[in-house]
């Protein structure tokens, strides 16, 4: 059963192969037995995770369960979930229990998933590694030497070492994207608002967004049936009927299944700056989708190139606000020693935050600043918009855009923590995708030098089961089964 | 020194709390003086992951407010972080709204001065806007630490921001109090100024007349009219005796100081903060559409101006009368509501009996008008039988303080069990004065030797008689044919 689809799973405990206590069981063993090295779960709950899998079965029994009722699902830690520690990696919230739970977890639990354990997790999700968690690096099943990705860099390990068959992630500037591509799975950013942001400890709250992190795209339609909706907690969430996420899934059948299908090639994602792996093997994928019926057209993106800018101005910028309540007055990590009030703000936060952490509320901090907020602020804001327009017309001459998701494979531990700017840059294709507020997936397209590297998807707004052409692809191609070795 | 030769210049913010149920960014209660810390929810705490969702009821609080001043009621207003750090501010940033805000413009006319001063001046609005209150520090009972109060965190607050147009504390008082009576008028604020619910600042500066604005320094959270008076008088004094002992005025933020009377610098321009004011990403555009301002426009109730002008029209009320009788929502609904119990036609007497009467008695034992005991509907009652000559006006003062002592339900049923019905029937006052210049003929004496003072004792005999009931125009009529 390690190894599975939610697919597969969801049948086998329907069919009493197998019961979730059991099923919950398997994965915890395995939690237990390669966590030490890979260090994808910052919080695991054997007795929490077993109490809802015993529930689960009841439910099961009494025919009362959903596609994912018994299933165990590994959460990023950026999820306040009640009575579980929710740390966003931080050694500021390392003591903090949730009180309540976050939208995306109370839907899983009404959908009967069990809770498998808390994730690792870039520091409040800054970060493309997911080595400045203040609970260490995690480890790339494809090769511990080198990182998972980030920042939802321990839900991508947990699922890609088989710890969990599928886990939550979030994306701000590429974080379910970058990782899932790193670690060979199937990740999907939703529009920004088709999930709710609830209880999701906010880093940049115009550009966060919550998704699924699974082996297939059809497992990651499963987990957003169960994670989106309105939520009228959240103001930013969008009051749209319900879709059904894997209702194209069984669509486009025969041998041209995707004939008609217009892939645009944004000219900007195919210049100067990938790895000639990475870009092999996307050229290969997208020969593959032509093979399917998909035809390709070139699309410009002209304003793509100030992504990163912009990015880094607007992420920061919301983020020193946020994080303003980590102060040491409330809950969360206070200084063991300071003087006055000023002292106990200071120490508390200089300690409680790391080094990223305080890069990006000290530039946030600066670009708000009276005096620069015009040329800063305002500036990145008028690129969004853009950005955003570049895309409209692109979709304007194509249905899809693909690229690559990362510019790189796998680097090494360490390789790149020295330079912020170079890490920064693992975001290149991705950035602009959340600056739009657009649906983005990876998917599995090969292996250069034995690393997975992933194919971007990027649909116009609220195409989310148009991103059905990646199960397409995953009906005629096996890379994303391919598994890493213990 | 002197305040000749030197123009005052002063403009308000007013905190105005909003009285909605619950807060404007989330669920808890609003309401005051729950045990610390009780009426906080995750929101209010600002725990990690919570989102700020607006209170409606508080947007219908602003749009109220813009119709009350005839100000613009924006389209589309923005709210923004106000960035700082203390330790009752749980987000490190205030919500509230800076470049965009709810309200734009709008006057309103106040009354400064009073009998033959008295004037009508209008000020100017620029602005108000929707924000969230603090928690609240208390620095006392903690064995030398801090205890933080966050019941009061996510209250919806009005700021309501004036021109400078006040050129006097006279000025800034009639101001303060004209938007103290509006706000509750419209019901959207208490006004309680104890609790904090109704707080004013007030930004200060002096100026030779006809030169540009001086430097001000703004007075933080004036919560009475007198401190408000006391400190900008203070202020101004201090202001000018600095300039002509050759000081320059630096940008200030000053508290007052009931105790000494005094102002006193909390901080000055180079320790304000630099806010770092931005849209907050957690809150879409407030939209207001014209549909809702109509909706709203038909909940208000009839504001003060118009209310008065039909006074004027309807009852025949001096404008005195009428602005006096407008001067709260309280008095004016009580005035009605006496007009109609004892009639239109009487409609001037009421207005004599409700604002004087027993405006005099309330303020007497201290009460409001919303305490009294004697209702409207006894109060018209009352004037309805002086109107039909059942008692007269004396009488009337007698019956009024037996409603207020509660010794019957109506007029009428003291009127009966006391037996205070007026005598009117011509013969039995004509043998009760036979009687009286029977029993007193020195008086009657007197006045016909002259003394016009006798015939009044003689009146105040036959009155004394019949212990106040008898008719006295019938009384003085019948006298004088009897001494004819």
């Amino acid at each position: 059963m390690i190894g599975k689809t939610l697919k597969e799973l969801s049948a086998a405990l329907a069919n009493k192969q197998i019961s979730s206590v059991e099923l919950t069981q398997l994965h915890l063993d395995r939690i237990a037995r390669l966590n030490p090295e890979i260090n994808a779960f910052v919080t695991v709950d054997t007795e929490k995770s077993l109490a809802q899998a015993d529930a689960a079965d009841a439910r099961i029994a009494a025919g009362m369960a959903d596609p994912l009722t018994g299933i165990p699902i590994a959460q990023k830690d950026i999820f306040c979930a009640k009575g579980w520690r929710t740390t966003c990696g931080s050694r500021m919230l390392g003591n903090f229990v949730s009180p309540y739970d976050a939208t995306v977890i109370s839907k899983f639990d009404a959908a009967g998933a069990v809770n498998l354990g808390k994730t690792n997790m870039d520091e409040f999700a800054m970060g493309s590694s997911n080595e400045t968690s203040y609970f260490g690096a995690v480890k790339n099943p494809w090769d511990i030497q080198r990182v998972p990705g980030g920042s939802s860099g321990g839900s991508a390990a947990a699922v890609a070492a088989l710890m969990a068959p599928a886990a939550t992630g979030t994306d701000t500037g590429g974080s379910i994207r970058q990782p899932a591509a790193l670690c060979n799975l199937t990740g999907l950013k939703p529009t920004y608002g088709v999930v709710s942001r609830w209880g999701m400890i906010a880093f940049a709250s115009s550009l966060d967004q919550a998704g699924p992190m699974a082996r297939t795209a059809e497992d990651c339609a499963l987990m957003l049936n169960a994670m989106a909706g309105f939520d009228d907690k959240d103001s930013t969430s969008l009051d749209r009927t319900t879709e059904d996420y894997s209702r194209e899934l069984a669509a486009n059948v025969g041998e041209k299944p995707l004939a008609g299908l217009k892939i645009g090639l944004p000219k900007e994602f195919f210049g100067e700056g990938c790895d000639a792996g990475v870009m092999t093997c996307v050229q290969d994928a997208i020969a593959e989708y032509k093979k399917l019926g998909a035809e390709t057209v070139e699309v410009s993106l002209p304003n793509m190139q100030h992504g990163v800018a912009a990015y880094y101005v607007i992420a920061p910028a919301e983020a020193s606000s946020n994080l303003s309540r980590f102060d040491g007055v409330r809950y969360g990590y206070r200084a063991p020693e300071y003087g006055n009030l000023d002292d106990m703000y200071q120490k508390s936060r200089a300690q409680g935050f790391g080094d990223e952490v305080k890069r990006r509320i000290l530039i946030g901090t600066y670009v708000l600043s009276h005096g620069y907020y015009d040329a800063y602020y305002l500036q990145a804001q008028r690129i969004r918009r853009l950005i955003a327009q570049d895309f409209v017309d692109a979709f304007k001459q194509c249905d899809v855009i693909m690229g690559p998701t990362s510019p790189c494979t796998a680097f090494g531990l360490g390789e790149k923590s020295a330079d912020p700017v170079q890490m920064y840059l693992s975001d290149i294709y991705t950035i602009a995708v959340n600056l739009a507020g657009l649906p983005g997936m990876s998917i599995p397209c090969g292996f250069s030098s034995g690393l997975p590297v992933g194919l971007q998807l990027i649909g116009d707004y609220f195409a989310e089961t148009r991103l059905n052409i990646a199960h397409r692809y995953q009906q005629t191609t096996g890379w994303h089964l391919k598994q890493a070795q213990e | 020194m002197s305040m000749n030769n030197w123009e005052v210049v002063i403009g308000i913010e007013t905190h105005a709390q909003l009285s909605t149920q619950s807060k404007i960014f989330s669920g808890a209660s609003t309401a005051f003086g729950a045990e610390p810390n009780t009426q906080a929810c995750a929101v209010d705490l600002a725990l990690p992951g919570v989102l700020p969702v607006l209170n409606r009821g508080a947007v219908d609080c602003a749009i109220k407010f813009g119709l009350a001043i005839g100000a613009e009621v924006a389209a589309k207003s923005v709210f923004a972080r106000k960035n700082y750090f203390y330790p009752d501010l749980p987000k490190g940033y205030q919500i509230s709204q800076f470049e965009l805000p709810v309200v734009v413009g709008g006057k309103l006319t106040i009354q400064v001065g009073q009998g033959e001063n008295l004037r009508e001046k209008t000020v100017n609005l620029t602005r108000a806007h929707l924000e969230e209150d603090a928690g609240k520090s208390l620095h006392e009972d903690f064995h030398g630490k801090s205890g933080i109060d966050l019941n009061r965190a996510g209250t919806p607050l009005l700021e309501i921001v004036t021109e400078p147009d006040m050129r006097s504390s006279a000025e800034a008082v009639a101001y303060a109090r004209a938007l103290h009576a509006l706000v509750r008028w419209i019901g959207i604020c208490d006004g309680n100024m104890q609790e904090g619910s109704f707080r004013c600042d007030a930004n200060v500066s002096v100026r030779r007349p006809g030169q540009p604005l001086g430097t001000r320094r703004e007075i933080k959270n004036l919560n009475s009219f007198r401190f408000m008076q006391q400190a900008i008088d203070y202020e101004v004094q201090w202001q000018i005796a600095e300039i002509e002992d050759g000081r320059a005025i630096q940008q200030a933020t000053v508290l007052f100081d009931p105790d000494t009377g005094e102002t006193r610098m909390m901080r000055s321009k180079e320790d304000a903060h630099d806010y770092r004011y931005f849209p907050d990403p957690d809150l879409l555009p407030l939209i207001i559409s014209p549909d809702w301002i109509e909706r709203t426009r038909k909940t208000m109730p009839e504001l003060p101006e118009a209310k008065k002008q039909r006074f004027v029209a309807d009852y025949g009320l001096s404008a005195y009368d009428a602005a006096a009788l407008t001067g709260s929502l309280e008095i004016a609904d009580f005035y009605e509501a006496t007009v109609s119990a004892a009639g239109k036609p009487s409609a001037k007497p009421c207005a004599n009996w409700v604002m004087v009467d027993l405006a005099a008695r309330l303020n007497k034992d201290d009460k409001e008008f919303g305490q009294s005991p004697v209702s409207a509907k006894q109060l018209g009652g009352l004037v309805a039988r002086i109107a039909d000559n059942t008692i007269s006006n004396n009488i009337a003062k007698k019956v009024f303080e037996a409603l207020w002592n509660g010794e019957g339900s109506s007029a009428d049923e003291i009127i009966e069990k006391q037996g205070l019905k007026q005598i009117t029937d011509t013969g039995a006052i004509e043998a009760l004065i036979d009687e009286v210049l029977a029993a007193n003929a020195a008086m009657v004496a007197e006045f016909k030797a002259g003394k016009e003072k006798a015939f009044n004792a003689l009146v105040g005999q036959a009155m004394k008689a019949t212990k106040g009931k008898a008719n006295p125009q019938q009384v003085n009529e019948l006298l004088k044919k009897k001494l004819a």
